[in-house]
């Protein structure tokens, strides 16, 4: 009998999908090897199909997606009751990614935009708020309910590993999936629970072919502002690139392309929070010693918030934003 | 319920990176010569302010710190040359981080004290923890 492969969606864009696509000739390889029993961006299966499963028959989860609502929450929960093996897979499930910025605001504010203040409503519907239960004729329909926080998968279930990437690369893919069939094929051993898989053990510099030099910077750049030399560092040149506080895995796509890394492998090994490393790094560089200069070169960076958590707001030492009652930040 | 804390003697709780060259034996004059500082302080020796790390503080805010002080040598003074240079940007950049994550940057405040400065540790002790309690308990969201 084949081993059983579950892949599901939660908050996702679907990208971590296309990504498993990507991967091109070797999907049907994945096909002829797995039983897959789950993958409702792909083939049509039911949730009481994986309901009706034994618990550990699944051997294989790759989950993408953050939990961002009541139905994430309980698939993440019943798949990881089912699976052997339970894959937190893209940055979303890994670490909260672009839905982990609704982060920055709560849950009320966020509807309270969406159904009444956003400029693009009709004044009839505005303030018109979606229900979780409605009466149909045919009986009670349920919606699922919004949480005030994003969280990634760990923070909800028991995670064994964790594929970064937003989305992870195809070629990374394909070799995770090389090693799962030596590993079920072969009886090799599993990798040391919470493994980070289909990712480099350094940071996104590492593979960087930029020049560098010593780096003092006096102004940084939005990316826009600037055409970038496309052979020195670009955090020499004043742009904000995470690749200092990255991961490494991706083979430093962006800067490749002239772009600032944007983080999406999330933070090095032994590093806990990405966007309290990147604080340390360009303090580093800032080249200044007095305080009110250092302040002016922090405050020309737009939205350092926004830019050193764009991928693991959710997933930092503090989760969240603080929002005060009355809405305040 | 911070207004209940506050009342039902509540004390801050208040995590102290000191330098061991420096404010760390400023610390122990103030002692010494008697003087009082603040006793919600929890003081963590490190070599140098340069060793803290940003998510040092995050992490002792996250674990119930109502407010994180930081000492230091004087600039110019450092042991390691530029460790406290290194310092004074990473407060001043995480300060601003702060208030954008929604807590109250008065909450982090860095200084500089010499060792031979027994007195300003207790008295910049003393400010803070009347500064913290005027701010209350720091109440994070999950």
């Amino acid at each position: 009998m084949k081993p059983k492969l579950a892949l599901y969606w939660a908050a996702s864009c679907g990208g971590c999908e296309i990504a498993v696509v990507d991967i091109e000739i070797k999907i049907l390889d994945v096909a002829e090897f797995f039983d897959i029993v789950l993958w409702p961006c792909v083939m049509d299966f039911k949730y009481k199909d994986v309901e009706a499963m034994k618990d550990g028959e699944i051997t294989l989860c790759l989950f993408n997606g953050a939990i961002r609502n009541s139905e994430n929450e309980h698939i993440a929960k019943l798949l990881r009751a089912k699976s052997v093996v339970m894959v937190a897979f893209g940055s979303c499930a890994y670490e909260g990614c672009i839905p982990g910025l609704a982060n920055f605001y709560d849950k009320k504010s966020i509807l309270e935009y969406v159904y009444k203040d956003s400029p693009s409503l009709e004044d009839t519907s505005k303030g018109v708020y979606p229900v979780t239960k409605t009466k149909m004729p045919e009986g009670e329909i349920e919606i699922p309910e919004m949480w005030n926080t994003v969280k990634p998968l760990n923070q909800v279930i028991d995670v064994d590993y964790y594929i970064p990437g937003c989305p992870p690369q195809s070629n990374q893919i394909a070799a995770v999936i090389d090693v799962v069939v030596d590993i079920l094929k072969n009886g090799k051993p599993l990798p040391p629970k919470g493994t980070i898989l289909g990712a480099g053990e350094k940071t996104c510099c590492d593979e960087c072919t930029r020049e560098r030099k010593e780096k003092k910077i006096k102004k940084f750049y939005r990316p826009q502002a600037i055409i970038p030399n496309p052979e020195e560092c670009l955090l020499d040149q004043g742009l904000v690139c995470m690749g200092p506080a990255t991961r490494s895995g991706c083979d430093a796509l962006c800067p490749k392309a002239n772009s600032p890394c944007r983080g999406c492998y999330g933070p090095p090994p032994n590093v806990t929070d990405q966007g309290a490393k990147m604080v340390s790094a360009l303090s580093s560089v800032i080249d200044s010693t007095d305080p009110a200069e250092v302040k002016s070169i922090i405050d020309t960076i737009a939205d350092p918030l926004g830019t050193f958590y764009r991928f693991s707001l959710a997933s930092s030492i503090l989760h969240r934003v603080q929002i005060k009652e009355n809405g305040e930040k | 319920m911070s207004d209940e804390k506050k009342t039902n003697g509540w004390d801050p709780k208040i995590a102290a990176f000191l330098c061991n060259w420096c404010t760390y034996t400023g610390a122990d004059l103030a002692g010494v010569s008697r003087l009082k500082s603040s006793p919600c302080v929890r003081i963590i020796r490190v070599m140098c302010t340069g060793r803290v790390d940003p998510s040092f503080i995050l992490q002792a805010f996250k674990k119930g710190a109502d407010g994180v002080f930081i000492g230091g040598c004087h600039i110019g003074d450092c042991h390691y040359a530029e460790g406290n240079f290194k310092t004074l940007r990473r407060i001043e950049f995480l300060k601003s981080f702060l208030e954008k994550f929604g807590i109250d940057p008065k909450r982090l405040r860095l200084e500089w004290i010499s060792a031979s400065e027994g007195d300003k540790y207790a008295e910049t002790t003393m400010s803070f923890e009347k500064q913290i309690r005027e701010l209350g308990p720091l109440e994070l969201m999950n």
